[in-house]
């Protein structure tokens, strides 16, 4: 072993090789897979030299789903097979989705969980398997030119996303099979990619457009800190929708009416798409109808009618930019640069609109369809600990305050809204009725007063509540935010100090009994040993657990251990070494809860020394 | 389990308790912390300390909300000291002052559609609450039982002007 070992709380200090980690955009468009190589990072390509992978599913009966280009080239002729635009319905109920109904040519039929199914010629698929197949697509290519197994993934979300919407986004990484790190929200990706560039210091404004999401972001860049100070946004507003009011303009100009023929809805929105990439450097475009009758409509849309078109909708993203600001405590002119992203913003009029909001030339260097995987990329990295002394820390928000319903249909918050997260807060709840047992709690996630104005994310039941008089019983429940902006709740009876059971019915999730089978289904599907599959997945566990707790005791076990607390904590490491290289996948998992319970004194202490040090930078005179 | 971070915020921060908190130095405080406790700091790390590290983050969020903050810092100090400002069942009011929230909450009204007039109302509202803090901090530094009834006074009053510029921002949101 080295004479000395030096190293940072949480770090490796074991010299090991570069782990393999990547950044993954899953767009609402196109999604791209991004890496880290040689210091430099960039979006990897597949086979054929393309970068973006148009985020199309096509399912055919009998035969593997087609990901990207190939489904994308069958959207028009097979419209209810091929699913586009899936991010659009991610973690969305049934009623949501008819809602958007007249933009979406699928057929849905319900879930078992509130979360609606799509109908397709090969069964029923939910948005998250139709996401997985995306996520599995851009996984292979990652392995394929990187050549061996990803140890880490960052997964991009809007920052606009609630709860239940990265609920789905990481449940799909899990059922692509994915390490999945961390869901990183895409403005602070792409400000990550921007200011690792620049080594810049100031207030940047992150103006997000994609395909179908719309996320303005605040962050200050301090010595590698990143703090977002409020984020906006509106996660049903993008690029989709100007095709969508282009194909209905184009309809209408041939005089075919919007509803009832699919395929011709899908080529009008094909069409639509194209002249709106034309009309983003040309002043008009050619645009043509294939009526119902097989008669051909010709026209040309104008720079003018085009502008007329979008404008609405751009004019859509004014109102959360000054909200933002507001909720920031700056203005414009405190605002050093402006970011574009997304593929909406390579059109003129939003780059124009976008300057006049903030009063300022927005910086397009890197390819706005590049930048979020390639910031998420970095953090990748930086999360796997290739670069154990990188600087960088990311403090995020969530978007949307969090609260329980009260009387009368009433919102309590219980989180605002741009708070940093991680974060926790407690409530307190008493018992209503003599020998009261059982409490039901509906957590909702916005900023409206009533109930019916915000998403429901679940309802909880404590149960477990010893049986004592109305008002006696005091339930504290803790609601925690984690990293990932994902809420998990916990509860104990004050009195009695007895724990509360919590059980979770997300609202429009999936519970984890579905997952479970989506991944024997998968699996079944790719031919893969299930039982090799959780083994393998166990002792990669009990190797990261090894590799961390060997650089815990390498820095801090003297310092912080007797000898006969050393030595039991080894005599358990050993334990776990031994069983490790076995087949028997409950005897890791016990070897690795086993270390865990003899770890907890030794994580607290060296969390304590690390306060202790954390402040001892500051002047002395300061401790009161 | 536990880590000992039972600390008061001040602590946690290694700032002396009491209400002149310098906000520069609370926030390179407050980045430091995070740069060592933050989850991302421990995604390689045993399960214990990354539950330790979600918790203490948490924690350190938390106390920079409330120390940040002239309104949530007195809060947050009174309670410490034992007194408890109760917002939610004390609705006894200076009259005077409840008077004056009267008369800002009808100019409010006729504001409601005057861009000018409700920038002039949220000055004035800013304005109130920057005298208040003001005096909050001279209760604190008098620190006898007189000073810390009259430093309660001040945030619940502080708390009432609080909702009120924040209705004012709700109107202009709604614009």
């Amino acid at each position: 072993m080295a004479l000395l070992q030096i190293s940072e709380p949480g770090q490796s200090t074991a010299p090991h090789l570069h782990r393999l980690a990547v950044g993954i955009d899953l767009g609402t468009t196109n999604s791209l897979v991004a890496s880290v190589r040689s210091g430099i990072a960039d979006t990897l390509a597949d086979g054929e030299g393309r970068h973006l992978l148009p985020s199309v599913v096509r399912y055919l009966k009998g035969a593997d789903p087609v990901v990207g280009d190939v489904a994308l080239a069958a959207a028009a002729d097979d419209p209810l097979n091929t699913i586009a635009s899936v991010k659009r319905i991610m973690g969305r109920g049934i009623d949501d989705v008819k809602t958007l109904g007249g933009t979406l040519p699928y057929e849905f039929a319900p879930g078992e969980s509130g979360m609606p199914r799509i109908c397709t010629a090969a069964g029923l698929y939910s948005p998250v398997e139709v996401s997985a197949e995306i996520l599995r697509s851009l996984k292979r290519r990652a392995e394929a030119s990187l050549g061996g197994d990803l140890s880490g993934v960052v997964i991009t979300v809007p920052a606009y996303f609630d709860d239940s919407q990265r609920q789905a986004t990481k449940d799909a990484g899990r059922l692509a099979g994915l390490p999945v790190l961390r869901l990183l929200n895409e403005p602070t990706a792409a400000a990550v990619a921007y200011g690792l560039d620049r080594k810049a210091e100031g207030v940047f404004a992150i103006y997000d457009l994609g395909g179908g999401t719309f996320d303005i972001s605040i962050l200050r860049l301090n010595r590698g800190v990143f703090e977002v100070l409020a984020t906006a946004g509106d996660s049903a507003l993008g690029g989709d929708d100007m095709d969508h009011a282009i194909a209905d303009w184009m309809l209408r100009q041939a005089g075919v009416g919007v509803s009832g023929d699919p395929h011709g809805a899908r080529r009008a929105l094909r069409d639509a798409r194209a002249a709106k990439h034309v009309l983003s450097q040309s002043a008009q475009a050619a645009v043509c109808v294939t009526r119902p009758d097989g008669s051909v409509w010709h026209g040309t849309l104008a720079r003018a009618e085009f502008d007329a078109l979008v404008n609405p909708i751009i004019e859509r993203t004014v109102a959360p930019c000054r909200r933002v600001m507001r909720d920031a405590a700056i203005t414009a002119a405190d605002i050093s640069e402006v970011v574009l992203v997304g593929g909406s913003t390579r059109m003129p009029r939003v780059r124009e609109r976008a300057a006049t909001i903030f009063c300022r030339t927005p910086l397009t260097d890197i390819d706005p369809d590049r930048v979020v995987a390639i910031g998420a990329a970095i953090q990748a990295d930086i999360l796997i600990g290739n670069k154990p002394s990188d600087e960088m820390l990311l403090l995020d928000v969530i978007p949307l305050s969090l609260g329980i319903e009260i009387m009368g249909g009433m919102v309590e918050k219980i989180i605002a809204r741009n708070s940093t997260i991680p974060i926790a807060k407690a409530q307190d709840f008493t018992t209503f009725k003599d020998g009261q047992t059982a409490m039901a709690i509906h957590v909702v996630q916005g900023d409206r007063e009533l109930v019916s104005d915000c998403r429901s994310l679940a309802r909880f039941e404590l149960r477990g509540i010893p049986p004592m008089v109305a008002g006696a019983g005091r339930i504290r429940v803790t609601f925690q935010i984690d990293a990932d902006g994902l809420l998990s709740v916990s509860a104990q009876e004050q009195t009695s100090g007895a724990a509360s059971s919590v059980v979770v019915k997300p609202s429009y999730g999936l519970s984890d009994a579905e997952i479970e089978r989506m991944l024997r289904d998968s699996i079944v599907h790719a031919r893969e040993d299930n039982d090799a599959r959780n083994l393998r997945e166990q002792q990669v566990d009990a190797d990261r657990v090894v590799a961390a707790l060997e650089s815990a005791l390498a820095a801090d076990g003297d310092a912080l251990l007797s000898a006969a607390e050393r030595l039991e904590i080894e005599h358990k490491l050993s334990l776990l070494r031994s069983v490790r290289d076995g087949t028997d996948v409950a005897c890791i998992r016990d070897g690795i809860d086993t270390l865990d319970r003899a770890t907890r004194e030794f994580a607290a202490r060296r969390m304590d020394a690390g306060i202790r040090k954390a402040l001892s930078g500051h002047r002395l005179d300061e401790f009161g | 389990m536990q880590a000992n971070v039972e600390k008061n915020f001040f602590e946690l921060f290694g700032l002396p308790v009491g209400f002149d908190v310098d906000a520069a130095d609370l926030a390179t405080r407050y980045r430091d912390l995070q740069r060592r406790f933050h989850p991302d700091r421990y995604a390689n790390a045993t399960d214990a300390e990354r539950r330790l590290s979600l918790q203490i983050a948490a924690q350190i969020n938390q106390g920079f909300q409330t120390l940040k903050e002239p309104l949530s810092r007195g809060r947050y100090l009174l309670a410490l000291r034992g007194v408890s400002t109760d917002e939610e069942t004390d609705t006894s009011m200076d009259p005077e002052f409840l008077v004056e929230q009267m008369e800002l909450r009808e100019s409010l009204d006729e504001a409601r559609h005057s861009p000018p007039r409700r920038e002039q109302l949220a000055r004035e509202v800013d304005a109130l609450l920057r005298t208040r803090t003001e005096f909050l901090g001279r209760s604190f530094a008098g620190g006898d039982s007189e000073a810390l009834l009259r430093a309660r006074e001040l945030v619940r009053e502080m708390q009432f002007l609080k909702k009120l510029a924040r209705a004012i921002e709700d109107l202009e949101e709604a614009d």
